[in-house]
This record gives structure tokens, sequence and C-alpha cells, in this order.
């Protein structure tokens, strides 16, 4: 592994571009800690780009949901969080998964689709999940994991866990119906369950401002009698704070809040995607809003890093993320005698 | 020691055994709580165990089924109820494409072991949408077990192994079926799952029935043997997974097949049932080619003569087992 000492161009840009408003208080967390989110945005952005680059050379097939340009709400949501609390994904959550503990080599084995990968291969991208880490899955359907997270939340309260749930989901599954059913149940019985909205602003092709005429999403809340939010999705540090409080409230037994984490994915919907529905402009105009730029400028301004200091972390996490290509290369697929394995328990 | 109970009770008598028992087993539903159920299965559950294990939810069906999978996947052992079989369709999402699923998607890390029971069948009046027998939307659902008792004992057994099961379970209890009455023995006990019982043996035809279709298989068998019939009936209880053995075995010794569901013929689990005895070694046995008896194609009609003629009665099963016992191959 080479140790960069110098920064990328593009990079370099990025971070010397905008002087950000001093932040004082960094919502609490110590430098160490925001090196470590600025570290696991950094290995969701390598790895999201990676696999993209797998999927071109055929090494990964099927279809992947990236999410880049979203590490700010993933990482932040999940850095609210105690390992033992759990989270559900949906179909766009590599960061997700890795913001919640997981490890990029196993992740990659998954989509390579190798028995070592976290699910056995049988999952790929869309499934991905690390039970150990409480990530109880991504998932294929959108809102597909909000009415399990009302149980999830209903299972804590009864065993009496000091634990939360967190469910991300995205503006369009804020139009399914299984999304009122659950967040009006998690506020009846006052489940420790955080609603987690990414709005990234087009549920494929169709954008929020087409499909709801509420423009903050988080005031859907009012219909179930719960605190709703509204946070800048790309502003990791908004987004952490906003959890914190959420997470606080629902360890006290006061039942769910609403987040809407504003934010925006850089890449198409799926591997498919001709991007039709919007402009060359509005994503660039996005792009300057880069989260993993803002935490860095932001900690460049306080004194707390250094241009040296993250190229020594994207060395790092480029490292990491070719380790565990070579896993996934390396790792065995799964035998065909065991096709039936895992229907049962 | 055996004592005689309705289904309905049987079907209590579980869930009060079970949740006595083991403090993660819940009952959810609309109504299970004060109301007792619609059809009074839960009454008295809310009274002993109180809201929290017994809680009354919304009209909601997605989120029942969500809740079931939710907690059952986080260390619960939950107890679902859907009011009516004919509301599942508003819980297919939850129960189909994440029940079912989740263990294999998850490369066999998790354990979704919750039971959700549901009422179906027609024969109370009460028209299209209260009366649907939807067992083999489920079937066609690798990940789900499916479950139909036809007797008390069967369903205070079946529904003890079915919540001590690892897996989602549909367990479809019939209406008219609650109050008919049977001995069943006291205490725990659980009947395996994936086990079917042949109910009446005889020589000369085999019935394979399910849910009420087996009390009136037998009654026409009694009937039948008057005439000098003998049918055997068999209850495969468990559609699926199912226990093939001893249809295939009944029908090797009998060479003639009778399969009697409510559920509307096409598609139904009699073609199933039909395949695999086609496809078993029974098939060289077989001296008239396998006949079905089902519900007509048709949403079930609130006219009461309509109503019957929908689904199959006695005196229909009798007809077809006669017509049967004279075809030749």
């Amino acid at each position: 592994m080479q140790n960069r000492r110098r920064i990328d161009a593009n990079w370099r840009m990025l971070l010397i571009k905008y002087r950000e408003p001093m932040n004082d208080s960094f919502a609490g967390l110590s430098p160490a800690r925001l090196l470590d989110l600025l570290h696991q945005m950094l290995l969701i952005r390598t790895f999201e780009e990676s696999a993209e680059q797998l999927y071109l050379q055929g090494l990964v097939h099927g279809t992947m949901h990236l999410s880049i340009g979203q590490e700010g709400s993933a990482v932040g949501a999940c850095a609210a969080l105690r390992p033992t609390d759990y989270i559900l994904s949906t179909h766009r959550g590599h960061g997700h998964c890795i913001a919640k503990g997981a490890r990029a080599d196993q992740m990659m084995a998954e989509f390579f689709g190798k028995e070592t990968g976290y699910c056995r291969g049988r999952g790929g991208s869309m499934h991905i999940a690390d039970v150990t880490t409480g990530n109880l899955g991504a998932n294929g359907i959108v809102a597909g994991g909000v009415p399990m997270a009302a149980g999830v939340g209903l299972s804590i309260q009864m065993q009496r866990q000091d634990r939360v749930v967190l469910v991300f989901f995205g503006d369009g599954a804020t139009n399914e119906g299984a999304f009122h059913e659950s967040l009006n149940l998690a506020s009846i019985w006052n489940l420790p369950v955080i609603y987690f909205c990414e709005n990234n602003q087009y549920a494929m092709s169709m954008a929020i401002t087409r499909a709801s005429k509420v423009d903050r999403l988080s005031e859907r809340a009012v219909a179930y009698g719960i605190p709703g939010v509204t946070v800048d999705g790309n502003d990791l540090l908004a987004v952490y704070a906003a959890t914190e409080s959420a997470v606080a409230r629902a360890r006290r037994g006061e039942g769910p809040t609403l987040i809407e984490a504003r934010t925006y994915r850089w890449k198409g919907h799926s591997k498919s995607d001709k991007q039709r529905y919007r402009t060359r402009e509005e994503v660039a105009e996005w792009q300057e809003r880069d989260p993993i730029a803002r935490l860095a400028r932001q900690m460049m301004a306080a004194g707390i890093l250094t241009e040296e200091a993250f190229a020594q972390v994207q060395a790092q996490v480029e490292g990491e993320i070719a380790a565990a290509i070579e896993f996934a290369r390396n790792s065995p697929d799964p035998d065909p005698a065991t096709i039936l394995e895992g229907v049962y328990a | 020691m055996s004592r005689e109970l309705t289904y309905a009770e049987a079907v209590r008598e579980a869930i009060d055994l079970a949740m006595a028992r083991d403090e993660r087993v819940f009952l959810f539903g609309e109504d299970v709580g004060v109301y007792g159920g619609a059809f009074g299965v839960t009454d008295g559950l809310y009274q002993k165990y109180g809201p929290e294990r017994v809680r009354d939810t919304p009209i909601s069906e997605a989120i029942i089924a969500g809740v079931a999978t939710g907690a059952a996947l986080t260390g619960m052992r939950p107890i679902a109820e859907i009011q009516f079989m004919d509301f599942i369709t508003l819980s297919m999402e939850q129960l189909v494409l994440q029940a079912a699923k989740l263990r294999f998607m998850l490369g066999g890390k998790v354990e979704v072991p919750f039971v959700l029971r549901t009422p179906a069948g027609a024969g109370t009046g009460a028209a299209a949408q209260h009366s649907e027998s939807l067992e083999n939307w489920f079937v066609h659902v690798p990940g789900l077990k499916v479950v139909m008792p036809s007797t008390p004992a069967d369903a205070k057994g079946l529904l003890l192994a079915a919540i001590e099961d690892p897996n989602p379970v549909i367990f479809i209890e019939h209406k008219l079926l609650y109050r008919t009455k049977g001995a069943v023995p006291e205490g725990y006990y659980t009947t395996s799952l994936s086990q079917s019982e042949v109910k009446r043996s005889g020589r000369d035809l085999t019935i394979v029935a399910t849910s009420l279709m087996v009390v009136r298989a037998l009654e026409a068998a009694t009937k039948l043997a008057a005439e000098g019939i003998e049918v055997e009936v068999v209850d495969p209880r468990t559609l699926k997974p199912l226990d093939a053995d001893p249809i295939i075995r009944s029908v090797s010794k009998t060479g003639r097949v009778l399969i009697v569901h409510e559920a509307v013929k096409t598609g139904g689990f009699g073609g199933e049932l039909a395949a695999i005895i086609a496809e078993s070694d029974a098939f060289d046995y077989l001296d008239a080619p396998i006949r079905r008896l089902a519900g007509l194609d048709i949403p079930v009609p609130y006219n009461r003569e309509l109503e019957r003629r929908m689904v199959p009665q006695v005196d229909d099963i009798i007809a077809a087992a006669r017509r049967l016992v004279r075809e030749a191959r």
C-alpha cells in the first residue's frame, strides 16, 4: 500500500474552495471521533466508486444503487447510535451498512456473490445486512423496512432493552401506505423508533416536488403527534445532532421521531438510469455541497485536520478497499449443493 | 386426559398455554383484546395477560404483518391475528417479500418465528370480501409454512407446534369449525407440522381434504359406508411443507383419489396435490383419473343457496365419490 502524503488535486480544490464558518462545538464530537467519521464517509465513497468500476468491468453483476453524495446522512445518523442499536436500511444501503460497523471485505464479497459475503452470496447489494452490528438488512422494497421497524421497536420495548431502532428510507417511501401505518403505530405505542428519511429529491425519476405538496417531509410527523425535524443531510454535524436528540427521546421511552435529511444522489437511481429527469447543472450544484469536503473544511477551519492527515485517511481507505476486493476475488463461490439452504430454519 | 372442547376453545387454550410458558409470546391484532376477537377466539386472554401481551392494533393489516416480522426477527414470538383471511391481501408485502425471504436473503443468519392466525372460509353469509380461502397463495411462497387444522385436537397441537417453530407460519382456521367439538388432550402438547394424518381408513377410495372439507368428507364417508363404499380420508393438516407419503400410500392402496377443498378450483391446492400424486409411484396404481371437487370459480355469493352451491357440500362429495368408484381408467 502506498503511503500517500499528497492530496488529490480534485479534493484539494474542494477543500480550499470555500471557507466554512467556525463550528465551535462540533456537536460534542471529539477530534478523534470526527476523524473516524471522516474516514467512514471516505470509505463509503471509495467502496461505491470501486463497486461501480467492478460492475463496469463485469466482475459484479445485477444492479446497484449508489449513495455517493449521501454519506453525510448515513454516517451522521449511525454516529448517534450504539453498536447494540438496530438499523433497517434501504436499497441504497451500502453507506448505512458501513456506517453501522460492517466490514468492507465481507460486503465486497457479497457484491461478488461469494460464500464469504455477508449474505453468503444470496442477497447481493440490495439485501446487504450485518446482523452482528445491528444492521437487519437493506431492502429491495421501497418502505419495506418501515413496518418492520415498528416490530423491532415493540420487541425492544417489551424486552425492556436499552436499545433503539433507526429505519432509513427515501423520500419515495413516504408515499407508501405502509409508512403511514408504521408511524401511527409507533406513535400510539411510544416505540423507540427513529424514522430517518433520506430525501435525495427523486424517487427513481419522480421528483419529490411532483410527488408531494408538503414542502418539508418532516411536517408529516404532525399527523402522528410526534416531533419532526428537517436537517441539511449533507452536514454531518447537523444530522448527528438531530439524530442524537431523537435517539435520546426514544431511549427515554417518549416514542418515535421523524427526521428528514435533505441530500442528493450524484449517480443515477440504478445502473440503467439515463437521468433524463434532471440537469447536469443541478447535479453539479449538489456536488459543490459534498458532505465529505464539508466536514473536512470544518475540521480544517478549527485546526483539527491538515491536508496531510486527510491524504493519509484517503490512503488508508484505498488500502482497505484494495484488500476487500482482493478478499472478494479470492473467496469461494457458494457450493451449488447448498442451494436449498436457508429457506427454513 | 382429554375432554370435549370446541375448535375455538382449543385455539384459545393453545395461545393461553404458550403465553403462560414463554414470556416472548404475545398476541396482537384487530379487536383481539377487550372485544375478545371478532369470533370470540381470544376471549379472556386480555383479562389474564393484560394490555402489553394482548394488544389491540388499529385497522392496519400491513403493520400487523410488519410488527410480527420485526418482533420475530429480534427475539420475540409474536402471534398475529388477521381478522378475516380476506384482509391478508393488505399484508401481502410484509409476508411474502419480507418475512418469507429474510432468512434466505440474509444467508440463513436470521430467524423469523411468528404465527399469523386467520379465519377463512364461506358459509356465514358474509359474501365475497369476508369469506375467502387463500391458502394456496401462501403455499406458493418458499419460506412460509401453511397449516390448516380440521379438528379441535389438531388445532391445539398444531398451533403450539407453530408457535415453537422458528419460521413464519400462516395458521388458517375455519369459521364454521369454530363451534365444532372434539376430544382435546389436556395440558401442553404439540402435533408435528408436516405430518398428514389418515382420519378414516378405507379400501375403495381416497379422499384428500383440507380444513372444513375433512369434516364433510368424514360425514360423506359414513354415509358411503352404508352403501358398501369404504372411503379413506387423509388430512394433510400442514399444506406446506407437505407430508406427501401418507397420501401416496393411501392412493396406492385404493387406486382412486378425490381431492376436496373449499378454495376455488383454478390454481387451488388440489392441483398441486393431483400433480404430486401423478408424479409419484401411486400413478401406477390408479384405476381412475384423479378427480378434484373444489369451490366454483366465482367470488363467494351472498344468497344462502348460491353460497351453499359455491362450496362442496356433503352430498356433493358423496356424488363425486360414487361416480369415481364406478370410473375406470
